[in-house]
């Protein structure tokens, strides 16, 4: 018995150890180890064929990234990676160089990160809008208000401690919340005194866009939202569209590839390559067409000269950039 | 809403797992791999070092052991925070481009199991009868063959030990989301897929993951309760 046991534990020690070792062999990019025992030494990720791309989770939510990933590694043979982060950590893993590119959508932050010098060859891509989605019954009464006037209502409503209102915040310093902290400046209320410890309607979530949505859904109160992840997830969802007007709400996307006189060790090629593919026409009219069928109406509208340099989006979305 | 999501869930779970999903046979691939040879580095690393700890006598023994117990219960996000910084590109050891690497998760997994390897290692050889080490000397061995003896009669209790381990790496979402970034294709894994898949509310694949990691849980079970009935 003893031996028949000894010879079970060598058994299964060999079979998971051949294991690590096949899958050692076939792994997309098989790492080592800080120790001088290390395995694999094969170049690190960040080389030639790999580009990493920091995001936001409501891009990665929707379903679009999947798809121009499938179809650009056909096109290149470039290998996408992209890490979902929301925009403020996505924009911070660019300043470290722990990135090759940002896609974002937060027009200040993204201001603010090219004139650091760390993001160079900003390409505005497309625009949907935010919404402002909450329970059928609307218990705060928000409807066809302008965004700003319905932020004061939900404000009032939540001090009152008016049944049934609460306001779900993404909390992460992702896009949207950024956005939202806009319209709280906007509504006249100054965000961290007088919004942040507003009383138990005002809920931090902490988290990406689709687990916000699922919150405020089990919790039945209002959130921003962008349109496209409110979209991809309304059938799963108890929530409506209650405020979707108004030039405030505009929510633009773009790419911008991080500076390699920073961080040398950028694949500001690759960067340089996937913009330029981001800005041809046949991958706009892609990203127009995406969830057209899926969700009755498309999630992204692709931004095209002139229309991108004039407001509201005073932005470029033309010309090749160089790596 | 439509149906009941659980039960949808598992159905698709199941035919997920039976037509072995290409998606899912990579994810768990990927997670074998990475909690493996994470748990053969700290195998490596912490059985010798578990060992050294206990057969030299020195001052503050009792502190280091307290230590190791202490840092079995290491959270994985601190694990996760600690070595993102060191990985990152402005980090001491961001040369390496190990940050959002399967190298990068399996260094953090590494060091996340280490304590408990180490720990567990002096407890194994703690656990072998005094009696036995004395008829050991006794009988007349030297200091090596008392110790290789020692060692063989523990390797269960050690092995246990290790199986622990990797239990405890390949359970853990903290330290891969934060170093590995949970790429798909890339860096994605079991834990992080579910968590992903859970917040994307797909919460048959997440499902069918969890079923996965269950079993893979309950295989170490079966290997850890036979190498203790020895």
């Amino acid at each position: 018995m003893k031996i028949n046991a000894t010879h079970l534990a060598a058994g299964i020690i060999t079979i998971l150890l051949i294991l690590a070792l096949c899958a050692g062999c076939t792994s997309p990019a098989p790492g080592g180890n800080e120790t001088p025992a290390g395995t694999a030494t094969t170049a690190p990720a960040g080389g030639g064929n790999v580009l990493r791309i920091a995001t936001t989770t409501s891009l990665e939510n929707t379903g679009l990234l999947a798809e121009l990933e499938r179809v650009y590694e056909e096109e290149t043979g470039m290998d996408l990676q992209f890490i979902a982060q929301g925009t403020g950590q996505s924009i911070d893993s660019g300043r470290r160089g722990d990135v090759d590119l940002v896609l974002v959508h937060a027009p200040d932050l993204e201001q603010q990160f090219i004139d650091d010098g760390f993001g160079i060859n900003p390409r505005c891509i497309a625009y949907n809008y935010y919404i402002i989605v909450g329970p059928e019954s609307d218990p705060a009464g928000i409807a066809n208000m302008t965004p700003v006037e319905a932020f004061r209502t939900i404000y009032a409503a939540g001090t009152n401690e008016t049944a049934g209102v609460a306001f779900v915040s993404r909390g992460d310093n992702s896009g949207t919340h950024t956005q939202e902290q806009v319209l709280w400046e906007q509504a006249g209320y100054d965000y961290d005194t007088e919004i942040l410890d507003a009383g138990a309607w005002y809920v931090e979530a902490g988290k990406g866009m689709g687990d916000t949505l699922i919150l405020a859904n089990e919790q039945q109160a209002y959130t921003l939202s962008d349109e496209g992840t409110y979209l991809s997830f309304a059938d799963r969802l108890d929530l409506a569209p209650v405020v979707a007007e108004g030039a405030e709400l505009l929510n633009r996307y773009s790419a911008i590839a991080v500076n390699p006189a920073q961080h040398p060790g950028v694949n500001a090629e690759g960067a340089a390559d996937f913009i330029n593919w981001l800005t041809t026409n046949e991958t706009k009219q892609m990203i127009g067409e995406f969830g057209a069928e899926e969700f009755g109406k498309p999630l992204f509208t692709p931004l095209y000269a002139p229309e991108c340099t004039e407001p509201p989006f005073n932005c470029t979305c033309t010309g090749e950039v160089a790596g | 809403m439509n149906g009941n999501p659980i039960i949808e869930g598992f159905v698709e779970a199941i035919e997920l797992i039976i037509t072995l999903d290409p998606q899912v046979v990579e994810i768990t691939i990927r997670s074998l791999y990475v909690s493996l040879t994470a748990t053969f580095f700290a195998a490596l690393i912490a059985l010798p070092l578990g060992a050294l700890i206990y057969f030299y006598e020195f001052r503050g023994k009792h502190a280091v052991v307290s230590t190791l117990q202490t840092l079995y219960a290491l959270p994985t996000v601190i694990v996760g925070l600690i070595v993102f910084l060191l990985l990152s590109n402005v980090g001491p050891f961001g040369f390496l481009r190990f940050l959002y690497t399967p190298g990068g998760m399996i260094a953090a997994q590494t060091v996340l199991i280490i304590p408990l390897l180490m720990g567990l290692t002096v407890s194994a050889l703690s656990g072998i009868d005094r009696d036995k080490r004395y008829t050991i000397t006794a009988l007349g061995a030297s200091r090596l063959q008392t110790v290789m003896t020692i060692i063989a009669e523990a390797r269960f209790a050690v092995m246990s030990g290790v199986l622990l381990g990797f239990g405890r790496a390949i359970a853990e979402v903290g330290t891969v989301m934060i170093v590995g970034g949970n790429i798909r294709g890339a860096t994605r894994v079991l834990t992080t897929a579910i968590a992903l898949n859970t917040s994307m509310a797909n919460y048959s694949l997440s499902i069918a993951l969890g079923i996965i990691l269950l079993a893979v849980a309950l295989g170490v079970n079966i290997a850890l309760s036979l190498v203790q009935r020895r």
